[in-house]
């Protein structure tokens, strides 16, 4: 499996789309710590970075790796190679490029210039935002045999995590404010990954006493032991389970 | 260096006004209450270094008590020291340790009732339950003192510098923390707050009710509960202050309810929750203030009208200016609002395009607090935008209809 995975990062390296995507996250995150004159505000900018391009690129990359090395895997099936591990060392493949990508291209301006509880956060749901979307997007690829399709399904994946899932929460909030929504709030947080890393991230950033009660609870949670294995237990659950589907589908499809 | 003169000064004074008591251990008299007794009207008492338990002592009559290398007059968490009542009474240089607490009177440090000119200056007040407390008193002044309180709840505390029906004072570079509120006007007229420091008290930095034609200049409040709250005035001049890290669930920079016609300006708000919430208040200026990184800096309630907002710099704040109501009665103009992002094509420095401060999300937010859990979104950045393309959510007359390009110079 090792030795397999060891293939997929050369293959990656080689294509050096992972090199572009960490020299722009490098130059980014680098610029924002330059532009800005206040460090939190370049936080605050990253934060949009890892919400939305991290899961966004995670997607179409892995949609794309996936179908283009199609004829390695049907290569790889043919011998005597179980199919599960085949597709779980593409998905460490795959995911170990991006994160390495993700960890120098931010994580290094970060460490220089805003070490802290919130650099810290920020870095650790960037690297499970990675991971999420990796598994989704091979579901999601491994879904169709078709590769416009396939990423078709990752786009509309990331669409609706990234937007449309949130214009949902706030319809319902709006719509039920007259109700304690609060526990509600933190039950639809659980559905959406990018929502609970944004939260979690924010939290950090003791935004929560704009929220009045609703911040004192949601900080009272998040921020207690509970909380925080919460947390890493959903987001855990969010790289497990696409991924199981994903072997599951992989291992009685017909090639 | 310094006390000699004083002393001198006190002993030209002595002579030319009464006779001067000294108190002290090795003193003919040694304790305060004896000092008193015997004391004439305009004679001076010095009160030498040691420390004095000797329960509640009252000054009736005009003398002036000075303390020489810090003595400490000792409450023992039981009594109220020295009240005084009267007129021309000078307390300086003494250190008040444990005045007492009851939940019955407002024990205080020094208390004086039914005064005029008296002059409270230069002392230490520690662990009391109030630290200086007036009442019905005239033209008197409490300068430069220290008054540090325990931090216990609210209603096991008292208020540090404490004004109740009170006309002609002058409140100025005292030092206030951990008390319930750093300074408490109530029925306090044609007075000056000036250059106190009010730090890390339960409630309110300054609480201030029903007390008209005052001044509060230069001072900071900086990390109290709940801020500032200036309630049921008029007339009433705010400049030059710092308010500075309120932050909490219900904390204010400043707080206004039912106030009019009043100024304030050359304010610095950094860091609190709200800059400024207003409530039925009419006629303000509110000018040349700065207003960095709050939650809100202006939360406008539809109650207000006729004030204006003008020559005021905003910079980084999660939302400029909120509001309840689609009534829009207050005026705004030439402010520097760091998210405007409109043209100048004439290079006047003044923007052409109308900024709207109040955001599409700060309306929802405002009707339905629990989508605070939103911010931040891709999806409340959108919204936004696409309001700030065709308003019909956002009060539409709310503008800023010459907002500067630059900050303005304060």
């Amino acid at each position: 499996m090792l030795k397999l995975t060891r293939y997929v990062l050369y293959d990656i390296l080689r294509s050096k789309i992972v090199i572009a995507y960490t020299l722009f996250l490098f130059v980014v995150s680098f610029g924002f710590f330059q532009l800005e004159e206040n460090q939190s505000k370049a936080v605050l900018s990253l934060l949009n970075i890892v919400l939305i391009v991290v899961p966004l690129i995670s997607m179409i990359f892995t949609t794309i790796h996936y179908y283009n090395s199609y004829e390695f895997i049907e290569l790889m099936l043919s011998q005597p190679l179980s199919r599960t591990r085949i597709l779980l060392s593409e998905f460490t493949g795959v995911s170990l490029s991006l994160i390495s990508g993700f960890l120098i291209g931010v994580g290094v301006p970060v460490l220089f210039f805003s070490f802290n509880s919130i650099g810290i956060s920020l870095l650790l749901a960037g690297v499970a935002l990675t991971l999420i979307f990796t598994s989704l997007a091979f579901l999601a690829s491994v879904k169709s045999r078709d590769k416009a399709r396939g990423i078709g399904m990752a786009l509309l994946l990331w669409f609706y995590f990234a937007l449309i899932y949130d214009g949902l929460v706030l319809l319902i909030l709006f719509s039920f404010s007259d109700y304690p929504t609060e526990k509600l709030t933190l039950v639809l947080s659980a559905f959406n990954p990018i929502d609970l890393g944004r939260i979690f991230i924010m939290l950090q950033m003791d935004v929560s006493a704009l929220m009045g009660y609703t911040g004192a609870l949601y900080k009272e949670f998040f921020g207690s032991g509970n909380g925080i294995l919460f947390t890493v237990g959903i987001m855990f659950l969010w790289i497990i389970l696409p991924m199981f589907a994903a072997a599951k589908i992989f291992k009685n499809k017909d090639l | 260096m310094k006390w000699p003169l004083i002393i001198l000064n006190i002993c030209l004074f002595a002579q030319a006004s009464g006779n001067t008591i000294t108190v002290g251990k090795n003193a003919p008299i040694t304790t305060l209450r004896q000092a008193i007794q015997i004391a004439n009207a305009g004679d001076t008492i010095l009160l030498q270094k040691g420390i004095y338990k000797e329960g509640n002592i009252l000054i009736s009559k005009p003398v002036f008590l000075f303390g020489i290398g810090n003595p400490i007059l000792d409450g023992e968490n039981k009594n109220e020291i020295l009240t005084l009542t009267g007129k021309n009474i000078v307390i300086t240089g003494i250190q008040f340790a444990n005045a007492g607490y009851s939940s019955m009177n407002d024990y205080a440090a020094i208390k004086v009732i039914d005064a005029t000119g008296i002059l409270i200056e230069k002392n230490i007040i520690t662990n009391a339950s109030f630290g200086v407390h007036m009442a019905n008193t005239i033209n008197s002044v409490i300068r430069n003192n220290q008054i540090v309180g325990t931090n216990k709840s609210e209603h096991l505390s008292g208020n540090g510098i404490h004004l109740w029906k009170c006309d002609q004072m002058l409140v100025e570079s005292n030092s206030i923390s951990g008390h319930r509120d750093g300074i408490y006007f109530e029925f306090v007229t044609a007075s000056t707050i000036k250059n106190n420091q009010s730090k890390k008290n339960v409630r309110y930095g300054l609480h201030f009710m029903f007390s008209n034609n005052d001044a509060y200049l230069g001072n900071t409040f900086e990390n109290n509960g709940a801020g500032v709250a200036v309630m049921y005035s008029k007339e009433v001049r705010m400049e030059n202050n710092f308010f500075h890290k309120n932050w909490g669930a219900s904390a204010y920079g400043i707080l206004l309810k039912d106030i009019s016609n009043s100024h304030i300006l050359n304010n610095r708000f950094v860091q609190n929750t709200v800059g400024i919430h207003m409530e039925g208040s009419s006629r303000i200026e509110i000018g040349k203030n700065v207003f960095e990184s709050n939650g809100w800096a202006l939360k406008v309630q539809a109650s207000c009208d006729d004030n204006s907002f003008f020559n005021n710099n905003f910079y980084g704040n999660s939302f400029d200016v909120a509001t309840n109501g689609t009534m829009a009665l207050n005026r705004f103009r030439g402010n520097y609002w760091d998210k405007y992002e409109g043209y100048d094509l004439n290079k006047d420095g003044t923007g052409d395009v109308p900024y709207h401060p109040v955001s599409m999300y700060a309306m929802v937010v405002e009707q339905s607090p629990s989508t605070l859990i939103l911010m931040r979104s891709f999806m409340v950045t959108l919204l936004d935008k696409a309001e700030k393309a065709m308003p019909s959510l956002t009060p539409e007359h709310l503008a800023d209809n010459a907002p500067v390009i630059k900050p303005n110079k304060l």
